[in-house]
């Protein structure tokens, strides 16, 4: 039976190493799996947190041979063993205790957004008419599993910490879920280019990369929210035509 | 807010642990916009060898051509308004608009800001620095005007579909003008569809026809066009590098040809 050796970060918030584990691997298994494999060997106290294990929850979100990953979506045979696997939390998140972070921070920041503000009622029951083909674009936005991947390959909160200034890609997401809904009458620009800070993004794509959910976060979230912020302040032409349109 | 949050260590530049070739991506990158943006900035400041003569062939880079000395020149020679101590090439008149295009283009930023900036260099590795502005003052946030480089950039489309047509005409030995093709006429054609693909794909004219909208299924004809732009859109990357490549090269044709190293090959 083969094994290989994962390098797994044991420790706390202050302090922590990269501590080796042995373990057999066989055919079908993923990150996850080896990992319970070693807490059933041989660290019964290693932290990991998991729930679905089928890349539905976000729970089980690490950094595997340094990139961002669902351990749970990972399989093994799509990387290397000859040398030993790495396997650290987040780091855009403070460490709680081996593979565990506190991404409470995202919860405050989600509710900094604007909520969902509906046009009047089409009907006089109250209910509302909309076309599917208008809602397909927001559709996408709404597979995030809140994995928070994407927060984690940020270099603006990986390495830059602007965490009190930039809200991250997951809540972008969010925003444009929110603002392209074709229901939706609250306008957010403001808030995108002050308090949410979308100038910070500078579309390197990682949080695309990342994503489990193949939602294509830079093409589709971002910059159409950018290219709204450039129409309300820095489009002075775009401005005077509606202008002379309204007129 | 975000009080809780403790410090993270950061790493030093090019650290991490990354075990894949992260660095080929932006090597690659560095190696492509830099070896273009240098054989450009040269082959503006040539001001000669942009045009052959007995054919309609135009460099690209030198198009549309306002002054200048070849018959292509819009409004004639170099005029004298223009100080005799600048120095003078009728690509440097225009070439600031399609370089101001690609410059600002949401693709080429955040390639550029990787492999030329290493901000970061590549996803999950270390930078070189620790403060960062992101595109919010200046002169980042000029990033911002790529829709009106995008304007420019769809009217000069025009002249080079022009170009491409006058590729086709050839001056006979009596003088008189008859159609043909050549190898630069392909050329040019190639470029101008090229840099067709590559403008129509533009993230800034998605928004601007039809993604600016909520609702589309009462605007039959920015849907259409929106549903266009976002499927070229999606390959937007890939007609980025190709029509970089080709305007390139039709300009090291356009000049090799002109100086006589490289012979025009008549296909009609």
């Amino acid at each position: 039976m083969t094994q290989a050796t994962f390098s797994i970060r044991r420790g706390g918030r202050e302090t922590a190493e990269l501590v080796d584990y042995r373990t057999d691997v066989t055919e079908g298994m993923v990150v996850l799996d080896a990992v319970h494999q070693i807490q059933a060997e041989s660290a019964p106290d290693l932290a990991c947190r998991w729930n679905c294990k089928a890349g539905k929850c976000g729970s089980c979100s690490a950094e595997i041979n340094g990139m961002p990953k669902l351990m749970c979506m990972t399989r093994l045979d799509t990387i290397p063993l000859d040398e030993p696997v790495t396997i650290e939390p987040m780091r855009a998140f403070p460490p709680v205790k081996d593979l565990i972070t506190d991404v409470s921070w995202n919860y405050e920041v989600k509710k900094r957004i604007k909520k969902f503000k509906p046009r009047k009622p089409d009907a006089e029951d109250g209910t509302w008419r909309m076309m599917q083909e208008d809602v397909d674009r927001v559709q996408e936005f709404r597979k995030c599993i809140e994995c928070f991947l994407c927060q984690d390959v940020c270099h603006v909160l990986r390495d830059h910490e602007k965490h009190a200034e930039f809200i991250g890609p997951r809540f972008l997401v969010y925003t444009a879920a929110l603002e392209m809904h074709p229901l939706d009458v609250e306008n957010r620009t403001q808030d995108l280019k002050d308090a949410h800070g979308i100038g910070y993004c500078n579309i390197t794509k990682c949080c695309t990369k990342v994503c489990p959910e193949h939602i294509t976060i830079t093409d589709n979230a971002i910059i159409p929210l950018k290219e709204r912020v450039v129409d309300e302040h820095y489009d002075p032409i775009g401005k005077l035509v509606k202008l002379f349109r309204k007129r | 807010m975000a009080s809780n949050l403790v410090s993270i260590q950061r790493r030093g530049f090019g650290q991490t642990m990354r075990k894949d070739t992260w660095w080929v991506a932006p090597l690659l990158t560095f190696i492509g916009l830099g070896s273009f943006v240098l054989y450009s900035t040269w082959a503006a400041f040539q001001g000669a060898h942009y045009w052959v003569p007995g054919t309609g062939y135009l460099s690209p880079f030198y198009s549309p051509e306002l002054f200048g000395n070849s018959p292509h020149a819009l409004f004639g020679p170099q005029p004298s308004w223009i100080p005799s101590w600048l120095p003078f090439s009728p690509a440097l008149l225009i070439l600031w608009a399609p370089g101001g295009f690609r410059f600002t283009c949401y693709y080429y930023r955040g390639a550029y800001y990787k492999a030329m900036w290493a901000d970061p260099i590549a996803c999950a590795v270390g930078e070189p620095r620790k403060g960062y502005r992101g595109e919010n003052w200046f002169p980042l946030i000029l990033q911002n005007i790529h829709r009106y480089f995008l304007y420019l950039a769809i009217f000069f489309l025009f002249f080079l579909a022009y170009d491409a047509w006058s590729a086709m005409w050839f001056q006979a030995a009596d003088g008189t003008w008859r159609f043909g093709v050549g190898v630069g006429t392909l050329v040019l054609t190639a470029n101008v569809f090229c840099l067709g693909f590559y403008t129509l794909s533009c993230h800034s004219l998605r928004h601007l026809v039809g993604g600016v909208y909520d609702v589309l299924s009462n605007k039959p004809i920015r849907k259409k066009a929106y549903g266009c732009v976002s499927s070229l859109n999606k390959r937007h990357m890939l007609f980025a590098w190709i029509s970089l490549f080709v305007v390139g090269f039709s300009d090291i044709y356009v000049r090799l040809v002109s100086m006589g190293i490289w012979t025009d090959y008549r296909i009609i």
